[in-house]
């Protein structure tokens, strides 16, 4: 049965009936009566954010820890604008959202209307599908639609423009379709042939290693367990892209621990010096390979990717496998077993031993000494107070974003919130508040720079708002950190405007959003500091003054190969060669 | 699907074409892609190509079923073996695009081009362009004292042919429709 309704309620009742809870987002006078039929209702909780973007990014923290896709709701022009970085930061690292945005009256589209934009257009290249509903008997399946194609195959981010006039006109509501019956259907079982031929190369290999991404991540929890059992029962070790931290566990024994340019020295030797590496659902990003003619020379390479296009894009296949991750892992694990359980247990055993050779350069080994906190001693001690705990960690970018990802330990998938791909400064604040609308009784920490921070920082207001009481852990050393540490590598040491005048006193500004601030500037205090922060019942802001000058650790330099990377300050003199310099 | 006579797609499993070597010959090659017609699908095959840097020699869109909303759009492209691959998998991925054919590596193709040529001129060498033009089977479609307007089809190796010829007898403009293309037999 078919039932008459006005397209703004038709937009409510086709969330509720895909199931969403949250909805972030802002009004704006060309979403005014969907946010009529939000009032009068009470199955959605909406979530008021202080700006777009935080919209995005908390719908972003609410997909990543739930596997759930993120809704937001914004108004026409301006609104859609200021979604624009969100959704391309979903796309860059495949998070699924679904974004609904007003748009002026259908009459009016083309006439430059107040707050008009062409949102279709502007957003094509950063969403992975778009529409612009203009009839309202085709809004309820296209909202279908849209959770269908943000959730499927690769995931990523969709938006739907709804104009004004169509949200007033009233059509019949058509319910949720049956699954299978759409024409985008991507692949998810992948070649058998190839699986069997990938899964011989493993029963030989001397010198393999698993290198996992964010595709175990969105394949779903039992994707990550079985990558577990894959480890565990070959042998194998794994190191995983700052995306994937979690789908292995840190505790875990085969765990090498992060990659690429900030990565451990163990994980990029692995991959330097292995003979089949086995790529998990990730998509050898720049910030993993460094110079693609030396990556990892001697292996032969496995993809097991859903998304056709990444395969043989940057570094040639030998095992090219589409398909979902939980289910080609699944398929392989079989193969294996019912083909004996082989593995070269012998050659093994030798390059365990190398690998425990390079794993005793302890490459993350500093030293907290004098009166000054050292940023990675903050996070060393985050990681001690907060570990067993089921704790959300979001973070912003730069150089904290790497110290993060180096000494905080991941247990389980869905527990690791940062922009990857588009390295989105100001990600991290709202996103944590995503996080925390979605678990509203767990630990939730912001591991954040005070410059990326201060981009998102009205967020504040919803923070208190919502009683979510989220944790600002600024490590504050009064300049755009990274910015600054290549310019002291690459630029002769001219800081050239990457250092802030005039920060906030942020104890005060925590107190003038009606928040908690807490300021720490000495070692001695550094534990009573955090563990005040953890116990307080709200919102806080961790002022953490640091060593300003500290550079990031371990680095490969831009246009070198991974047995080419810095251990330590000594290592940096004439490191980055004129082609490296180009690089970013 | 079948009524248009378009053997199952290659898009899905392109990966696994691949050539054994990263080369850096640029190829030719022509793409036949079935896409939903709706709005902005054609902006999003462009913005494709503009946004990863790929090359547009010639690109034609018509309708092709009006039941089913399908449209083809047939690209001509350049590029080396691994950016045609790319290529294809990046337009399997819009998903409005039902699916694509390289006309260039599966099997023999036909390829046509329509152009109006406009030639102005008086004596010896207008009636040279009319000997010219019949040689080449162009029609003519318009005439005046002083002009004709030819319809040529054909390759766009002939069409350019004829254009080279038709230059130094009063060429005035040229309008060509891009290439359309279809795979041989059945």
């Amino acid at each position: 049965m078919t039932r008459q309704m006005t397209g703004a309620k038709m937009v409510v009742q086709a969330l509720k009936e895909q199931g969403v809870d949250v909805v972030f987002g802002y009004p704006g006078g060309a979403v005014l009566p969907i946010y009529d039929e939000i009032f009068q209702q009470n199955d959605i909780r909406h979530i008021l954010v202080r700006h777009e973007q935080g919209a995005v990014h908390a719908a972003e923290g609410y997909a990543r820890s739930t596997g759930k896709p993120g809704v937001v709701l914004v108004t026409s022009g301006p609104g859609a604008t200021n979604a624009v970085t969100g959704l391309t930061d979903a796309l860059m690292d495949s998070i699924p959202l679904v974004v609904l945005t007003g748009q002026v009256p259908t009459f009016m589209i083309g006439s430059d209307a107040f707050q008009e934009a062409d949102t279709v257009g502007i957003t094509r290249p950063c969403t992975k599908h778009n529409w612009l509903v203009k009839e309202t008997d085709r809004l309820s399946a296209t909202i279908h639609e849209a959770f269908h194609v943000a959730t499927s195959g690769r995931p990523g981010p969709v938006l739907i423009d709804i104009p004004k006039d169509v949200q007033f006109a009233s059509a019949a509501y058509q319910p949720k379709p049956k699954a299978g019956s759409r024409h985008y259907q991507p692949q998810v079982k992948g070649n058998m042939e190839m699986i069997e031929a990938l899964v011989e190369a493993i029963e030989t290999a001397e010198k393999p290693v698993l290198y996992t991404g964010g595709g175990v991540i969105n394949s779903g929890p039992g994707a990550s367990q079985l990558l577990r059992e894959l480890a565990e029962a070959t042998g194998i070790p794994v190191t995983s892209t700052l995306m994937g931290l979690g789908a292995y566990p840190a505790s875990g024994r085969n765990w090498l621990g992060m990659l690429g340019m900030h990565g451990l020295y163990e994980a990029n030797l692995a991959m330097h010096g292995c003979d089949l590496l086995i790529n998990v659902g990730a998509r050898f990003d720049d910030r993993i390979t460094g110079r693609i003619d030396a990556f990892s020379p001697h292996s032969r390479k496995a993809h097991i990717d859903i998304d056709p296009s990444s395969i043989n894009k940057v570094v040639k296949t030998d095992y090219p496998i589409v398909g979902d991750v939980g289910h080609v892992l699944e398929d392989l694990l079989k193969v294996w077993k019912a083909r004996g359980r082989k593995a070269n247990r012998e050659a093994l055993t030798k390059w365990w031993k190398q690998i425990d050779k390079w794993r005793a350069v302890d490459c993350l080994k500093f030293k907290q000494d004098g009166p000054v906190i050292r940023p990675q001693h903050a996070i060393a001690r985050l990681e001690a107070l907060t570990k067993g705990r089921d704790r959300y960690i979001c973070t912003e970018v730069g150089q904290h974003q790497m110290w993060a990802a180096q000494y905080l330990g991941f247990e389980d998938p869905n527990r690791w919130m940062t922009s990857g791909g588009l390295g989105t400064m100001g990600y991290g604040f709202p996103a944590s508040i995503g996080v925390q609308v979605a678990h509203p009784d767990a630990l939730v920490i912001n591991v954040a720079g005070e410059a990326s921070w201060l981009m998102n920082m009205q967020e504040m207001g919803t923070a208190v708002q919502y009683r979510l009481p989220v944790k600002q852990f600024i490590l504050n050393n009064e300049r755009l950190g990274m910015v600054r540490q290549w310019q002291e590598l690459l630029h002769g040491e001219r800081y050239s405007h990457s250092w802030s005048e005039s920060l906030p006193d942020f104890v005060k500004l925590a107190e003038a959003f009606g928040a908690k601030g807490i300021k720490c500037d000495d070692p001695a205090d550094l534990d009573d500091a955090i563990m005040e922060m953890l116990d307080h019942d709200g919102p806080v802001i961790f002022d953490c003054l640091v060593e300003k000058h500290e550079n990031c650790f371990p680095m490969i330099p831009s246009g070198e190969p991974h047995n080419k990377m810095l251990l330590g300050e000594a290592s940096t003199k004439d490191a980055i060669g004129t082609k490296g310099a180009v690089l970013v | 699907m079948s009524a248009l006579k378009i053997k199952k797609g290659s898009s899905k499993h392109s990966a696994y074409n691949l050539r054994p070597q990263f080369s850096d010959v640029q190829e030719t090659h022509t793409l036949a892609v079935l896409v939903e017609n709706e709005p902005g699908v054609l902006a999003r095959v462009i913005g494709l190509f503009s946004g990863r840097g790929y090359n547009i020699d010639s690109l034609t869109v018509a309708e092709v079923d009006h039941q089913g909303h399908l449209s083809r759009i047939t690209i001509v492209t350049t590029g080396t073996p691994q950016v045609i691959e790319q290529i294809k998998a990046q337009l399997g991925r819009i998903v409005p695009v039902h699916d694509v054919h390289d006309l260039t590596v599966e099997g023999r193709s036909v390829e046509r081009e329509l152009a109006l040529l406009k030639v102005a001129g008086l004596g010896d060498k207008r009636v040279e362009a009319l000997r010219l033009a019949d040689i080449f089977r162009a029609q003519v479609v318009d005439s005046t004292l002083e002009s004709f307007v030819f319809q040529l089809t054909g390759t766009p190796d002939k069409i350019d042919a004829f254009a080279d010829l038709m230059r130094p007898l009063g060429l005035i403009e040229i309008a060509r429709t891009g290439v359309a293309a279809l795979a041989r037999g059945t």
